[in-house]
């Protein structure tokens, strides 16, 4: 008995669920299953930081300007880009097409934003003296404890590890939506909502990067800058 | 063959209630770097901050990523899952706490402070 004849013996009525049991297509299914994935992905690469963070002393560079204000403006565009792919959805679904795709602009102009800020954050951390597997002196300094315990100068591991690969999956998602608007005419509007859901995603992981990385590593008493 | 249903939904949601929950997304973030310049210990810290990070991802799956609008098995298949793994690492923590424990303690006068490296 084929597949197909056997479905026909099990009625959609007696499992709620018929020949889609998620009410998802395939390709909106595969997405959430590699969301599922990367989100496990984020958070070992999280989870390694707290270790790293829980056993060593630690440094909390980041002053409010410009660490902080870059992160939260960069924060801002990443919620603000969220907003304008779902207008883009809702626009799809309506089967605007054209609207769909100036939504899905408006989307890559904040990605950028948010890109192009980062980088500036990075050049200005790089130019201070941090490294991979190096703090810059100062900051070895200042946040030496007083029975001489060193900061660890894994700091900029972690941070330069977990903050690249989201703005590697930033730069990406930049490129799927470029590829979206580009062919939105030809696509349905599941294939929009999905690309929908990854922006949504890059998104969703800078919410617990930003507080953990940069809230927790704020130089509250200004010792930096003293 | 009727049992095919038609997987295309309608995407639900006004747009009056997505720009509300990024008020709210906005509204939570601010509250974020308010804390940050709050001086507390750092457990309490971090818990809000976790706390408030837990809402707002919320927030992002149910409305945005619309999971809130799919069907139950889809979200029961997915969140579960997902949750207990990552609950599963917290496994390493102590030993985490165990190795800032082994560090040397200087019992005597600290050791110098160290030296400044040639530029």
């Amino acid at each position: 008995m084929s597949t197909e004849a056997r479905a026909v013996h099990f009625p959609a009525a007696d499992w709620e669920g018929g020949t889609h049991p998620y009410r998802v297509g395939h390709r909106k299914l595969g997405m959430w299953l590699f969301i599922v994935s990367d989100s496990l992905t984020f958070s070992a690469l999280l989870i390694g930081y707290a270790y790293l963070r829980a056993s060593n002393v630690w440094p909390t560079p980041f002053p409010f300007y410009p660490s902080i204000v870059f992160a939260s403006v960069m924060t801002f565009c990443l919620l603000s880009s969220s907003l304008t792919m779902v207008f883009g959805v809702s626009a799809s679904s309506r089967g605007d097409k054209a609207a769909a795709r100036k939504w899905i602009l408006a989307t890559m102009f904040f990605g950028a934003a948010f890109v192009v800020l980062h980088l500036i954050e990075w050049n200005h951390l790089m130019h201070e003296g941090l490294g991979p597997f190096r703090l810059p002196d100062h900051w070895v300094q200042v946040f030496t404890t007083t029975d001489g315990q060193m900061p660890s100068p894994l700091f900029g591991a972690t941070f330069f590890t977990i903050t690249g690969l989201h703005m590697f999956h930033v730069a990406t998602g930049l490129i799927y939506l470029g590829v979206v608007a580009a062919r939105v005419k030809k696509l349905n509007h599941e294939d929009v909502e999905i690309s929908g859901l990854y922006w949504h995603f890059v998104d969703l992981v800078w919410m617990f990067v930003f507080p953990l990385i940069y809230i927790m590593s704020v130089d509250i008493g200004g010792h930096l800058a003293k | 063959m009727s049992t095919h249903e038609h997987v295309e939904e309608h995407f639900a949601g006004t747009n009056k209630l997505f720009i509300s929950v990024w008020i709210w997304l906005v509204v939570l973030t601010a509250i974020e770097v308010f804390l940050a310049y709050k001086p507390m210990s750092i457990f309490l810290m971090l818990t809000i901050l976790l706390g408030l990070s837990i809402i707002k991802a919320a927030l992002i799956v149910a409305y945005f990523m619309h999971l809130r609008f799919e069907r139950l098995s889809l979200v029961l298949t997915i969140v579960p899952m997902l949750v207990v793994c990552i609950c599963l690492l917290f496994a390493f923590f102590p030993d985490s706490f165990r190795s800032l424990g082994l560090r040397y303690q200087f019992k005597e006068a600290p050791p110098p402070p160290p030296v400044e490296q040639e530029h």
